[in-house]
């Protein structure tokens, strides 16, 4: 089901969903070309974390981890200077001193992005902490997989969270499942005794609820409760979005394993054919979204094809700027360590 | 003015100076009898004030986001070796945000404990973490050893844009020291010489300031004159101080809390090493805590640590080759 939302903002979605599907495409491709070093994609959970942090405004933080290309576009991040950022450029939004693992943009709301599993979280409730104490109404998003529970950095800070009732969302987005696992019933991760990963949460008595990442409708809604219980200063949330692992992330390197998304399919069933015909019918939350503007009559599929090239136009685009820009100086390396100091 | 009360005038001068500072943790002055003198601010100030949950990892990392939030935390580990359960926050985060953000992001926080042996704190409870942290890009680490430096220190790292560390010693907070009425912010890098003298540098920080001080005494009394070096920051180091120590006096023991191997004492010994090599006299003494776990029973413990006595020796030693 669609977000309560009007057809202008919803087509903006999935421009965004696009725009992060092409980019990570486009640099799984660039990755056969050349070396560009171990990263992780986002493909598959556009269609939870693009509805989410579009409730987000200006001044909100939100810290992420490694799987961050798609976080970053929810948020209004451009396509050049992230790829010139994962390429080591000195246009990267980092200076390229952070890389794909560490790509933030403070005037996107993301300071600081911790590749280290659940290293995100502490600062993400310090933000909170931070927040209520300067009487400010803005919010801080943990954005988190599954993996990261497996943390202690997570019980510790779920109970400074929940005791101190702090502006913290933090939205789990579970994608330990493979395709072929949830259907054996596999859940929710192979290497986790809980039975439900809500009540690692609950138990601590923040509010918790677990949606279905493909259902962008109560992703949506979910996370507006959860922005607005933080803004009125009741407390934290925790979201467990269950999202499906795309195939190409099953490897240790992603591959395109379900080929280069085409945007048809959403409304072209007969194109639909291989393997992974399942993926593109029922788990592509992309895909899935798409369909449900078409069928509702929210979009034409021109349109929506009209999208989708600007969307391709746009990280070619960037990645022809990062091409293009200068590695850093290597001097610059001994540069930021410490911020200046003042008198 | 005791070291115990100066600890609570520079919280107190950091919460009234700037409405962005907020305590979090409650065991600035640890277990001693001092500790009282906390919780009167906490009293007047309980809106600055975080006490967190047993939580090292949890509120030091809540510390970095506050920071970034627009707060200035001062947050307390208590005892140094509790500060290994953050590490991950301190090290990995703190200490990198703003080199991996290209500059985008500062973390401006301070982080409290007090290292090294107090008596009976054995292996858990004695670390001085200090060159761990010193290995680690990223942060400023400061050492003082006297009330008024104390105090201007921490007023300088609560302003500071980075994450400072502050190192303290629950033994110096019996020491007294003259305190002016207005005290201000104490820049970092300057090294202070604790006592004059021309035979032997003493480097030593910390606590071991006043050892040192102690058996530069005794050691007056049989001729031996001895300079003291305290660099009361040793992020940043203040290198030409010590320099010029050694230039003068041509030779240099450190006397360090840290265990031996890459402690504090042998980052000064290699800096010496390499850069005055020529005006040495003599080899470079290094007196650490020794390489094993701090033990429990009073005598142990006394064996493995720096004593005056164990300075006074070694500094004889570098000087007369005895």
């Amino acid at each position: 089901m669609l977000p309560d939302l009007g057809p202008k903002a919803l087509v903006e979605l999935l421009g965004l969903m696009l725009l992060a599907r092409r980019f990570e495409e486009q640099l799984i491709e660039l990755a056969q070309e050349r070396d560009i070093g171990h990263f992780h994609v986002y493909i598959g959970q556009e269609s939870t974390g693009i509805p989410a942090l579009s409730l987000l405004e200006q001044g909100d933080l939100s810290f992420t981890n490694h799987r961050n290309h798609g976080h970053l576009i929810a948020r209004g991040a451009e396509p050049g200077p992230m790829y010139a950022e994962i390429l080591g450029r000195v246009t990267g939004y980092c200076r390229g001193k952070g890389g794909t693992l560490h790509l933030a943009s403070a005037e996107h709301g993301f300071p600081t992005t911790s590749s280290a599993t659940g290293g995100c979280i502490p600062p993400a409730v310090g933000a909170g902490l931070g927040f209520q104490r300067l009487g400010s109404d803005r919010v801080s998003v943990c954005l988190m997989g599954d993996g990261a529970l497996e943390e202690g950095a997570w019980h510790e800070s779920a109970n400074i969270a929940a005791m101190e009732q702090l502006p913290v969302i933090f939205l789990c987005e579970n994608n330990s499942l493979e395709a072929l696992g949830q259907r054996a019933g596999e859940y929710p991760s192979s290497t986790m005794a809980a039975s439900d990963l809500t009540e690692l949460a609950s138990v601590f008595g923040i509010e918790s609820v677990a949606v279905n990442g493909l259902d962008t409708r109560a992703i949506y809604q979910t996370m507006a409760e959860a922005v607005d219980r933080a803004r009125a200063g009741a407390g934290p949330t925790f979201i467990e979005a269950r999202t499906v692992r795309w195939p190409g992330n099953r490897p240790i390197w992603p591959e395109l394993a379900t080929g280069k998304t085409e945007l048809s399919m959403a409304w072209d069933t007969a194109l639909i054919r291989d393997e992974y015909a399942i993926w593109y019918r029922e788990q592509d939350g992309l895909l899935g979204f798409a369909r449900e503007l078409v069928t509702s009559g929210y979009l034409t599929t021109e349109t929506a094809l009209s999208l989708d090239r600007r969307a391709s136009e746009r990280v070619h685009e960037g990645l022809a700027f990062a091409l293009d820009s200068p590695y850093p100086e290597p001097e610059e390396a001994l540069e930021h360590v410490f911020a200046p100091r003042r008198g | 003015m005791l070291y115990a009360e100066a600890v609570v005038e520079a919280l107190r001068r950091s919460i009234e100076d700037d409405e962005r500072v907020h305590l979090m943790g409650q065991y600035f002055l640890g277990l001693t009898p001092h500790r009282t003198m906390v919780g009167d601010l906490y009293r007047k100030y309980p809106d600055r004030v975080y006490f967190p949950p047993i939580a090292e990892l949890g509120y030091v990392g809540a510390g970095i986001g506050a920071a970034i939030a627009g707060l200035r935390p001062i947050v307390d580990c208590a005892t140094a070796s509790f500060t290994f359960q953050a590490f991950a926050q301190i090290l990995n985060e703190a200490a990198n945000i703003h080199y991996m953000s290209g500059g985008q992001t500062s973390v401006p926080m301070v982080i409290h404990y007090n290292h090294g042996v107090r008596g009976g704190g054995a292996a858990q409870h004695s670390h001085s973490p200090q060159a761990m942290m010193w290995n680690t890009p990223g942060l400023e680490i400061i050492t003082p050893s006297h009330p008024a430096d104390l105090i201007g220190l921490v007023l300088t790292a609560v302003a500071s844009d980075n994450p400072t560390v502050w190192v303290d010693h629950v033994r110096l907070f019996e020491t007294e020291g003259e305190v002016p009425d207005r005290i201000e912010p104490i820049p970092f890098g300057r090294a202070s010489i604790r006592r004059e003298g021309s035979d032997l540098t003493v480097f030593a920080s910390s606590w071991m300031v006043h050892r040192s001080v102690e058996a530069a005494e005794l050691l007056a009394g049989e001729g031996i004159s001895v300079e003291v070096v305290d660099p009361r920051t040793l992020v940043p180091l203040d290198e030409e101080a010590i320099l010029r120590s050694v230039a003068k006096t041509g030779r240099l023991l450190v006397v360090d809390e840290c265990h031996l191997r890459c402690g504090v004492g042998s980052e000064i010994a290699a800096t010496v090493a390499e850069h005055a090599h020529g005006d040495l006299l003599t080899p470079i003494r290094r007196l650490a805590t020794l390489d094993v776990p701090v033990p429990f029973s009073a005598p142990m413990e006394e064996f493995v640590e720096p004593t005056v006595d164990k300075i006074v020796k070694a500094a004889r030693s570098v000087v007369d080759g005895r």
